[in-house]
């Protein structure tokens, strides 16, 4: 059998002792994109990686990479790189030693080994740096010569575990920009692992969203943004309020829902009339002055203000939301009393609730 | 289907035999064909470095046949199958790694012919039959072997190695074959070179003279009156051997605990000056045999001492002999073995976190309180370490109680009379062994007991900024009170092992003389045969220099690889494994002595009398402190060096010797330093395994001491001190400049 995916997970189960860490995880990943593993912690994404990348053996089913089972090569004999949350760099080389270390493992000749850990560093920026030990760069210069490392080796897969969680927020979002751009430039096929929400969304092609040791959802960003299948995804993407409605009927590919006395029409999403839950988006939810329209009496609870926007708790009917309103100009003080509708994007039927 | 191959140059099912895929297969295979083909099967030529059978015989010659030899023309057909086991796996060389056949058939061939091969050699010995019901089963039997040679042991290994590497295929250990080669490598030596011998004391104390099995002849000896007699609290008889040993172990490990913590104190949370001075010092009494500490406090308060001499001249006093029986002991082993507890609790006293003591003073507690209610209960594990150490080594001691007992004996004098005393009795030996070992075992598994319920971890990786409390006065006073006497009565012993060298015949003629270094050291310069050795110590002090120059960096890699597998793999058993090699650190020399001796004497490992067995001995028993320093340094590296380096398709024995071992080095020059001085200073378990051939200093010292020699006895001891000193020195420069990470090696 020859497949076109890069990396495939066949009924994968991965138990250490008595707890499984990943349960029957089935997926591909297509060559040359940017896939995503997102999921709280302990939810089986990093497991998941070292399996890919050999570093964690399977308990149950098959593993390929490219058209070749790997489920029993040991990480050495499989033609994947990582970079990993802590750097690893070797301590006790350069940078330049880092780099080359893979290319001189694979028996290439002196001069193409130093070729192409020169490119690698000019590749991240840092070819000055060579003769430098880690312990002379700062963290975000580590975490290139990292990459540098992995990259060089022009891997089958490019694994990336939680590489920003060491570096600064402003940091963070350049350095993750330069991975998509590289990543972009050579065409790699990249697992990532990270449990940052938003830079899943900014960098992947694919995210494929675990929780407790199963996939959750799979999906292109915007896809699992606007229809999460389930209620874990559409509150773990993205802020939601998740409330209780009702189906009404069914007309075309549209549902009209009942939200406590406010109708609106929702992509169906194979859901049938009946009770159902809705996500509705911090930003989708609307306070008026109370008694201007036909909302959804609430009373504002706690407001705080947050520079580009305000954030508020508000009381009502459907319980306790969560509302983000980038009108900073008038803060409502806790107490007043609002009337709530929702904006016609931003709210969605959850099929799996 | 997928295929199976993974190198795009060779096609699948015919991969060249020149190319790299399944090298490791194929160097085992090679190896194992070469001692199966070409090296003499068995041992019988002299040594393992001796290469007489190359123009002696071989390759037709009965002795020195290669196993294929032996089999077509000295009739040894038993060995078909062990050929048979090493064409199979000849066909997994066509098939791909991930073929389930390939597994299959190594773990097959590899397992049964590992242990085909070693059950072969134990069936039948050097006198037939190797235990007497396969005589009565199968009727007499004309064939006989000898013991395993070059050839039997590289297809052994090829076997074992075939083994592991069907596990690896299996994806055992994540696949790795190294990793999983050197686990079974590691158990598979601690199975024959700790628990075979260990087994052999059990089931030779259970034999008769006749090797019957008499269980109740056993039971007699084990409750003998001579162990476990009473009589010496209702009369002046002494008390069994057993008791003397336990009371001698208990005091000992309980002074050299306090002595050791008054010592961690004082240096550690007083103001002390001569701290320096206390640390260096406390290296001196682990590079000295243990009984030359003996030998001096007899030139010190034997019956001719300095200071019985003294009291006579000056008060008239008659020398008296009290010096020999428990005290001697008592005051030799105290002296001896405290630095050991001193360097355990060091580490522990100093890795109480600081913040707890100081959350403790905020808590409203004065110093005083602090101290009993915190700071010393947190040192319980080093408490509890200090004194198994204490009550271990004086329970092992062998020299001091020969050379100070008297009429005091103890469980490990003892066990060397039955076994080279006049009545020559190895099944009392055998039981002395095991009530020894029985001793130390019940100490070792109260010891994990008492710490296994609480968590002590004080040191969380994290910086911790406080500052230690300062001692409190009364605790101050009791340690400088402690401590004192202990150092100038060191101080003294030392100063008599350098002066005691130089002086004619101590207590009698005190003048000044060469003459012990020239009798033991002279060299000579003859026209006729050029340099000669005159000394009468050259000889053993060569020897010593060579073994113990040969196990040290075989016992240092051994136990840095346990370590590595220790706290980097994870495989099933692994907690067994690691209880296993510390527990050979509780088995006391005197028992793997005579282990060895009953073990190693006949085919199929027969390696008395020769250099290996001191070797291997030294390995294994010194084992544990290496793996102790790895382990303590291993963890402090991040696993995903070794990850990062995996995945860069470094092989895990590269990603070992690149990547670990140069930030190892601490423990290296540690386990280096250690396994060596240990070589040289060792006497409990090689007094049973020297010979003619292969005499050690230690052991030629002891007959010095019997012979009355002190002179010459001690003129020897101080030169082995020095060359220690100069080989220590040479690790350190050799390994690397960084600082002896002594105190790791002594951690449990």
């Amino acid at each position: 059998m020859s497949n076109s995916f890069a990396v495939e997970f066949k009924n994968v189960t991965k138990a250490f002792g008595e707890v499984q860490a990943v349960r029957d995880l089935n997926f591909s990943i297509q060559t040359g994109q940017l896939v995503t593993l997102l999921g709280p912690s302990g939810c089986g994404k990093t497991t998941t990686l070292r399996l890919i990348a050999g570093l964690e053996m399977v308990t149950e089913g098959q593993v390929y990479i490219g058209d070749n089972d790997v489920t029993k090569l040991p990480a050495t004999e499989r033609d994947v790189s990582m970079v990993f949350q802590s750097y690893a760099l070797f301590p006790h080389m350069t940078v330049m030693q880092n780099v080359s270390y893979g290319l001189t493992m694979s028996s290439l000749p002196k001069p193409e080994v130093h070729e192409k850990a020169q490119t690698g560093l000019e590749l991240v920026g840092l070819s000055g740096y060579g003769d430098r030990l880690p312990s002379e760069l700062s963290g975000g210069q580590q975490q290139r010569v990292a990459v540098a490392r992995a990259l060089v080796l022009e891997p089958e897969v490019l694994l990336f575990d939680e590489p920003l969680s060491n570096l600064d927020a402003k940091l963070r979002r350049r350095v993750r920009e330069e991975i998509r751009e590289l990543q972009q430039e050579l065409g790699l096929t990249t697992v990532y692992v990270t449990h940052d929400q938003e830079e899943a969304l900014a960098v992947s092609d694919r995210i494929i969203v675990m929780n407790e040791a199963v996939i959750a959802q799979e999906g292109a960003p915007r896809q699992l943004y606007e229809e999460p299948v389930n209620l874990f995804v559409s509150d773990f993407i993205g802020d939601a309020n998740l409330v209780k409605s009702t189906i009404l009927d069914i007309d075309g590919s549209h549902a009209n829902v009942d939200i406590r006395g406010i109708r609106i029409q929702l992509p169906h999403r194979g859901l049938t009339p009946g009770e159902s839950m809705v996500a509705i988006r911090p930003q989708s939810i609307l306070l008026k002055q109370s008694g201007t329209e036909d909302g959804i009496p609430g009373t504002i609870l706690k407001a705080s203000y947050l520079g580009d926007h305000l954030e508020y708790t508000v009381e009502c009917a459907l319980g306790e939301l969560f509302v983000i309103d980038n009108q900073i100009q008038t803060q409502q003080p806790p107490g007043t009393n609002v009337s709530i509708t929702f904006r016609p994007y931003g709210v969605s039927l959850i099929p799996e609730s | 289907m997928t295929t199976p191959s993974f190198s795009p140059e060779t096609t699948p099912g015919f991969p060249g035999i020149f190319s790299k895929d399944n090298l490791n297969l194929k160097l085992w295979l090679g190896i194992a064909w070469l001692g199966f083909l070409i090296l003499p099967w068995y041992a019988a030529y002299d040594g393992f470095w001796s290469f007489i059978w190359v123009t002696d015989g071989y390759p037709t010659f009965d002795e020195y046949s290669p196993g294929i030899l032996q089999i077509t023309m000295h009739d040894r057909w038993w060995l078909w199958p062990v050929a048979l086991f090493l064409l199979l796996p000849l066909s997994a060389l066509s098939w791909s790694k991930t073929d389930p056949r390939y597994a299959l058939t190594l773990l097959f061939s590899g397992g049964l012919g590992f242990a085909f091969t070693l059950s072969q050699g134990f069936i039948l010995g050097l006198h037939g039959w190797g235990w007497e019901f396969l005589g009565d089963v199968f009727g007499p039997t004309e064939q006989k072997q000898f013991g395993m040679g070059y050839g039997a042991l590289l297809v052994c290994g090829g076997f074992l190695f075939m083994f592991t590497q069907g596990l690896a295929a299996r994806g055992a250990i994540k696949g790795d074959v190294f990793v999983c080669g050197s686990i079974g490598f590691c158990i598979v030596l601690v199975a024959i070179f700790v628990f075979f011998p260990v087994g052999r004391i059990l089931i030779n104390s259970l034999q008769d003279d006749e090797g019957n099995y008499v269980f109740s002849l056993f039971l007699e000896k084990i409750t003998s009156h001579s162990i476990w007699g009473l009589d010496c609290f209702s009369s002046n008889l002494s008390c069994g051997v057993a008791w003397n040993s336990l009371l001698m172990g208990v005091l000992v490990g309980l002074a050299t605990t306090v002595l050791g913590l008054a010592f961690a104190l004082l240096v550690t949370r007083t103001g002390m000056q001569a701290k320096g001075f206390v640390r260096t010092a406390s290296l001196l009494p682990i590079i000295t045999p243990p009984f030359v500490i003996g030998l001096a406090l007899i030139l010190l308060f034997g019956r001719a001492g300095a200071v019985n001499v003294f009291l006579e001249w000056a008060f008239g006093i008659p020398p008296s002999r009290w010096l020999y029986g428990l005290t001697g002991i008592l005051i030799a082993q105290i002296l001896a073995f405290t630095p050991i507890a001193f360097l355990v609790l060091i580490g522990v006293v100093e890795a109480v976190s600081p913040s707890m003591e100081e959350a403790s003073q905020t808590l409203r507690a004065s110093r005083w309180q602090t101290f009993w209610t915190v700071s010393l209960p947190l040192m319980r594990p080093g408490l509890a370490n200090a004194f198994l150490l204490g009550f271990i080594e004086s329970l092992a001691d062998f020299g001091n109680p020969l050379v100070l007992g008297g009429q005091y004996e103890v469980l490990s004098t003892q066990i060397f009379f039955a076994i080279v005393g006049a009545q020559g009795d190895p099944g009392m030996a055998a039981v002395l062994a095991i009530v020894l070992l029985m001793f130390t075992l019940t100490a070792f598994y109260a010891q994990r007991r008492w710490l296994g319920k609480k968590s002590y971890a004080t040191v969380t990786g994290k910086g911790d900024a406080g500052v230690h409390v300062r001692l409190p006065k009364r605790v101050a006073w009791m340690a400088y009170l402690t401590a004192a006497p202990f150092l100038i009565m060191s101080l003294v012993v030392y100063g008599m092992i350098i002066f005691g060298g130089f002086v004619e015949t101590w207590g009698y003629k005190h003048n000044f003389t060469l003459k012990h270094y020239i009798a033991e050291f002279s060299l000579h310069w003859s026209e006729q045969y050029g340099l000669l050795w005159e000394g009468a110590a050259w000889n053993s002090f060569w020897t010593t220099l060579q073994i113990s120059a040969i196990s040290a960096p075989l016992t240092a890699g051994l136990g840095l690889l346990t370590a590595y597998i220790l706290v980097r793999q994870k495989f099933w058993g692994k907690d067994i494994f690691e209880f296993l090699t510390m527990l050979s650190f509780a088995i006391p020399g005197t028992v793997i002595g005579v282990g060895y001796i009953l073990a190693f004497n006949v085919p199929p490992i027969e390696i008395t009398g020769t250099g290996v067995i001191l070797v291997v001995c030294f390995i294994f028993r010194n084992m544990p402190t290496g793996i102790r320093a790895g382990i303590a340094a291993m963890s402090q590296l991040d696993p995903s060096l070794d990850e990062a380096s995996l995945t860069l398709g470094a092989k895990s024995f590269t990603t070992l010797r690149r990547v670990l071992l140069p930030l190892l080095r601490p423990a290296l020059v540690a386990a280096l330093v250690f396994s060596f001085v240990r070589a040289m200073t060792a006497i409990s378990a090689v007094i049973f395994l020297v010979s003619a051939d292969y005499d050690m200093a230690t052991s030629y010292i002891l007959g010095r001491v019997e012979f009355g020699d002190y002179g010459l006895a001690i003129a020897y001891s101080s030169v082995l001190i020095l060359v220690m000193l100069a080989a220590i020195g040479l690790i350190q420069l050799a390994v690397g400049k960084r600082e002896l990470g002594r105190r790791e090696s002594f951690e449990f």
